[in-house]
């Protein structure tokens, strides 16, 4: 690590007590690191509970903005927000037409097609992780992306004034390309799948002194996902759901979805929480519903080949942690087919007006398939994070729609056309 | 039986820096016990307090993973590859 990062001295905040390695428990300052040194484990951020506790209600959440950071108290951010204002608070929606579709009573789809400002959960993980770098006295950020990380980064970082460069795969989808150019960033479009950009960027991030977010500062980064978990706690009138079905790509998500409604239990803001937490991956890359269906508790890297490239990693860094939440609580992973994700897709917008992207698709497919197999019971309260938006991956439904039906500007045309019964 | 062990950069100040070292062991069992005679401290890196090798420490044998050999119990044989890769390096396939 470069120096100056690592000579600040020790904390002045008392929410964060520091680092702590979740293999080995090693303690660590709370810096720019993501590996322990001794056993090579992820580093998390270690809260003091008590003193947030002491702080923290249902009052002073209800009192703040209308955005992610009215969980400031349990973010790791040392002062006030300063990137990514506008995040998260997305709408918390009662799908009555899918749940009937589906044969469940109370369903809710967490729609983050519709975060601020690029679409996707990722500016969630992106405001904590620019608020963060900007605290640690960074000027660049950069990230290994599937497509909306990249977006998330790139917009982020236009807004708040550092120089950005984003590494994606080469194969992605044009409106996850254009998503990122329109912001001027530095966009590297490496030849290869995103293990072989994730790789790429573990080595550049040794050799220079730059915030990735999802590498050197993904400690900070992964808990922004937290705040989907508060949310949907808070949107349900304060208590914790039943079942989650949530999408696996590295398995951040899914397991910081369950952290963030322990916390909550932990501080006292929700009790009884018996969540089962569900993955969802796409067949054509399942790591981890594979390992979890064989009943391993170790994961097999595969070489993605899936529609839904936002979670086509093969290698999945939390695949791990997201098996052993599943298992803990209750919950099942499962994938489901391209065909079954583009079916997915359609589904979710015929019933509840959604557009979603490819990762929407898998996890409505495999909330399909839970219900079917009996997993998710038709009172149980359910929630479906819908996690990024179906304008950036059209080229996944092109060829499955209807198309229009052009006729000239009469009535008389229209009505020969349609035969329709007057009303 | 001698193998080629490449060595990751974080665990090269045990190595005195060398890369890539030699080793004679049948087994990756036998290679984690000489690499400790050889370079004290080299167990407790790559082992949990089990003696199972640590999670996001993987090991390969001219490229695939031990866990879906046979483990610590992996033989080896002359001119064997053996990877000692941190997994959140980025891993690989």
């Amino acid at each position: 690590m470069p120096d100056g990062v690592t000579s600040r001295p020790v904390i002045a905040m008392d929410k964060i007590k520091g680092l702590k390695c979740r293999e080995c428990g090693k303690l660590y300052r709370p810096d720019p690191l993501h590996v322990c040194e001794f056993c090579f484990g992820p580093l998390e951020v270690d809260y003091d509970y008590d003193a947030i506790a002491a702080r923290i209600s249902r009052e002073t959440i209800a009192a703040g903005p209308k955005s992610l950071w009215r969980y400031i108290d349990l973010l790791p951010v040392e002062k006030e927000a300063t990137v990514g204002l506008h995040g998260g608070f997305t709408p918390m929606i009662r799908a009555h037409r899918l749940g009937q579709a589906l044969g469940l009573d109370e369903l809710y789809l967490k729609n983050d097609t519709v975060n601020h400002p690029t679409l996707s959960f990722k500016d969630r993980v992106v405001a904590v992780a620019l608020t963060r770098a900007r605290e640690f006295g960074f000027d660049t950020v950069a990230c290994a992306s599937t497509g909306n990380l990249a977006n998330s980064v790139s917009a982020h970082a236009a807004q708040a004034g550092f120089r950005c460069f984003v590494f994606i795969p080469s194969d992605l989808e044009s409106a996850k390309v254009l998503g990122n150019l329109i912001y001027h960033p530095t966009v590297v479009a490496v030849e290869g799948n995103y293990d072989d950009v994730n790789r790429l960027c573990s080595e550049i991030a040794g050799e220079y002194r730059w915030a990735f977010v999802n590498i050197n500062i993904r400690p900070y980064y992964a808990e922004g996902s937290k705040t989907l978990a508060y949310e949907t706690a808070e949107q349900l009138g304060w208590r914790a759901p039943d079942q989650v079905v949530v999408p696996i790509a590295s398995g951040s998500l899914l397991t910081k979805i369950w952290k963030g409604l322990k916390e909550f239990e932990r501080v006292g803001l929700i009790s009884n929480v018996k969540t089962k937490v569900n993955g969802a991956q796409a067949t054509g890359c399942s790591p981890v519903a594979t390992a979890f269906s064989e009943g391993r508790d170790f994961i097999k890297p595969v070489k993605p080949k899936t529609l839904a490239k936002s979670l086509a990693i093969g290698n999945p860094a939390d695949g791990y942690y997201a098996l052993k939440t599943a298992r803990e609580t209750g919950g099942v992973i499962a994938s489901v087919t391209d065909d079954e994700i583009v079916a997915g897709i359609h589904l979710l917008a015929k019933t509840e007006g959604v557009f979603a992207e490819t990762a929407g698709g898998v996890t409505v497919g495999v909330l399909k398939k839970l219900v079917e197999q009996g997993a998710i019971g038709r009172r149980d309260v359910t929630v479906a994070y819908i996690t990024g938006n179906g304008l950036k991956t059209q080229e996944a439904v092109a060829g499955t729609l209807g198309e229009a039906i052009y006729i000239e500007p009469s009535l008389e045309k229209f009505q020969r056309r349609f035969r329709l019964k007057e009303t | 039986m001698a193998v080629i062990v490449r060595i990751p950069s974080p665990l090269r100040k045990l190595t005195g820096g060398a890369s890539e070292i030699e080793a004679k062991a049948d087994s990756i069992g036998g290679l984690i016990s000489t690499l400790d005679s050889t370079y004290p401290g080299m167990r407790e890196r790559l082992c949990d307090e089990t003696g199972s090798v640590r999670r996001f420490v993987n090991i390969y044998v001219n490229d695939e993973d031990i866990r879906f050999l046979t483990n610590q119990n992996t033989p080896l044989k002359d001119g064997d590859q053996v990877s000692i890769v941190p997994a959140i390096a980025g891993g690989r396939i």
